[in-house]
């Protein structure tokens, strides 16, 4: 069934008694050419790519709750494409790209709204680095536009410039960034992937891997053994969890990460801004929520919940910059697990199992990559060799000491 | 969360460094060749459950400890001083991690 004007008119002329719902709830089959592990975003996504772009059959993704349930539910919306190595900026705005033609792609509306990110600059040092970083990323098609204080006084005229620690001296934009509506992203994919044939199987979780003479020959699942000639894990977060079902070690750690949402307010907030110096940032959602975070808590978790340290410097941070966020009262806080990686970047490869893939390590910047990481999982499922925006994104960069490293922190997962 | 520091008590967790699973106990040989370093510095086995890592009382007495904390609840299970650790597990040869 499309999605349309029209058909929302017809249905509410006809007492709305056409509407299916949006895909399949199948048992699982005896067998899979290609099995994805996690109906969050990614693993999603993935399945779309294959059946639609690589032409894939017979495919299925197994999740152990709902679909959307996980990290795809609990981000704050952003899009972007401000990374500065070539390892990375490609990728991502290859992703910026997708979702530009996501809606169309998927006949679904996620509420793509490209209202533009904004990195605040403090000092000489920080325009330094940001004109650098802007310039990698014009450099690799996409748009960055340098503001100096004026500009940004026009568009955020309520913001803290005069602060004495950090004074707003400009910004680095980035016009083509944006917020989309998180569920919607698991939804949409969800639906044209069903449409496109692939069984979405919630509440089977995954127990262990059936591995035989170095092959993986299927998943063994709260109903039963699933074979599969190719196994593909999307379950960023608890990546070690699962891994280690198949004896697996990975250069990940799970880390928690809080976000925010104040009560529903009228438009004040155009778009996105990023105070990277107090360790904060916020948008405002189209229901009128401030929706705002910080850093991770920093220190290994599995609990989706954080401690108060960080609401303290999170809460410190928006007032430091925008202080009418003190009238607003905190509706919401919740926690995710994110899989941090030792370089800060993540990892889209095949393992040294033959038939089981890895997709994961997105620290806390996974949701911006939905489609492009779909997208590249989907390529290396199908074709063998990695997609070409992803050719760095191996598992033996860290042997080999090709680490994609933004902040240049090294190998500790807690600093990226 | 609060840390028991051996020297100093129960402390804030602010004032804690963090410097994950404590790998560092269980170093390789420095000539256990490029593999066996490879995996010290960069695998782990990030499993839900208890796990000993490192912490910096930084903003205290200055000592590394080694505090044994639930990754799943963050219940902390108890803390140790990293010198002594150290010493009393000189002789251990396992270099797999240092989940207990």
């Amino acid at each position: 069934m499309r999605y349309s004007g029209f058909k929302v008119i017809k249905e509410a002329l006809t007492g709305h008694k056409g509407w299916k719902p949006a895909w399949r709830d199948p048992e699982p089959r005896p067998h899979y050419d290609i099995i994805i592990i996690g109906g969050g975003g990614h693993g999603l996504a993935t399945a779309h790519y294959l059946a639609k772009v690589y032409g894939q059959k017979n495919i299925a993704v197994i999740e152990k709750g709902w679909i959307g349930g996980g990290n795809v539910g609990r981000n704050t919306t952003i899009i972007r494409s401000n990374y500065m190595l070539d390892g990375n900026e490609p990728f991502y705005e290859f992703s910026l790209k997708l979702w530009e033609g996501l809606e169309q792609d998927l006949n679904y509306n996620a509420m793509i709204s490209q209202r533009g990110i904004m990195n605040l600059i403090h000092s000489d040092a920080q325009r330094d680095a940001f004109i650098r970083r802007g310039n990698a990323m014009m450099l690799n098609g996409a748009d960055a536009e340098l503001l100096d204080a004026a500009q940004i006084r026009k568009e955020y005229p309520f913001l803290n410039f005069d602060d004495a620690r950090f004074p707003i001296k400009g910004g680095l934009a980035q016009r083509r960034g944006g917020t989309v509506r998180h569920d919607a992203v698991a939804w949409g994919f969800a639906r044209s992937a069903d449409s496109h044939g692939v069984d979405i199987i919630q509440n089977c979780e995954v127990t262990g891997f059936r591995i035989e003479n170095g092959k993986c020959l299927g998943i063994e699942t709260s109903k039963g053994f699933i074979g599969a000639n190719k196994v593909a894990s999307a379950v960023a977060g608890s990546s070690g969890r699962l891994m280690a079902k198949a004896n697996m070690r990975l250069p990940i750690e799970s880390h928690v990460l809080q976000a925010f949402v104040s009560e529903g307010l009228k438009p004040v907030l155009p778009g996105v801004i990023t105070f990277g110096a107090g360790h904060f940032y916020v948008s405002q959602s189209d229901k009128g929520g401030l929706v705002f975070g910080g850093d991770i808590d920093g220190y290994n978790s599995y609990a989706q919940r954080g401690n108060l340290p960080v609401v303290e410097d999170v809460c410190e941070g928006g007032m430091a910059i925008m202080p009418i966020i003190g009238r607003a009262r905190l509706l919401r806080m919740w926690g995710g697990i994110m899989d941090m990686s030792m370089d800060g970047s993540p990892i889209i490869d095949e393992t040294h199992i033959e038939g089981l893939y890895f997709n994961g390590g997105w620290c806390y910047g996974g949701f911006k990559a939905t489609p492009a990481s779909g997208y590249a999982y989907a390529h290396l499922l199908a074709k063998g060799t990695p997609h070409e925006t992803a050719t760095a994104y191996r598992f033996n960069r860290f042997e080999t000491g090709h680490m994609i490293d933004e902040k240049g922190m090294g190998n500790q997962p807690n600093l990226h | 969360m609060r840390l028991p520091c051996p020297l100093c008590g129960e402390r804030d967790l602010r004032e804690f460094y963090y410097q994950g699973a404590a790998v560092s106990l269980t170093r390789p040989d420095p000539d256990a060749g490029a593999d066996a370093w490879a995996d010290y510095v960069h695998l782990r086995e990030n499993l839900p459950g208890d796990l000993e890592e490192m912490w910096h009382h930084a903003q205290g007495c200055g000592a590394w400890l080694v505090v044994t904390r639930n990754t799943a609840t963050h219940v902390v299970k108890g803390a140790k001083l990293a010198m002594d650790t150290k010493r009393a597990d000189t002789k251990r040869a396992d270099t797999k991690g240092a989940r207990t």
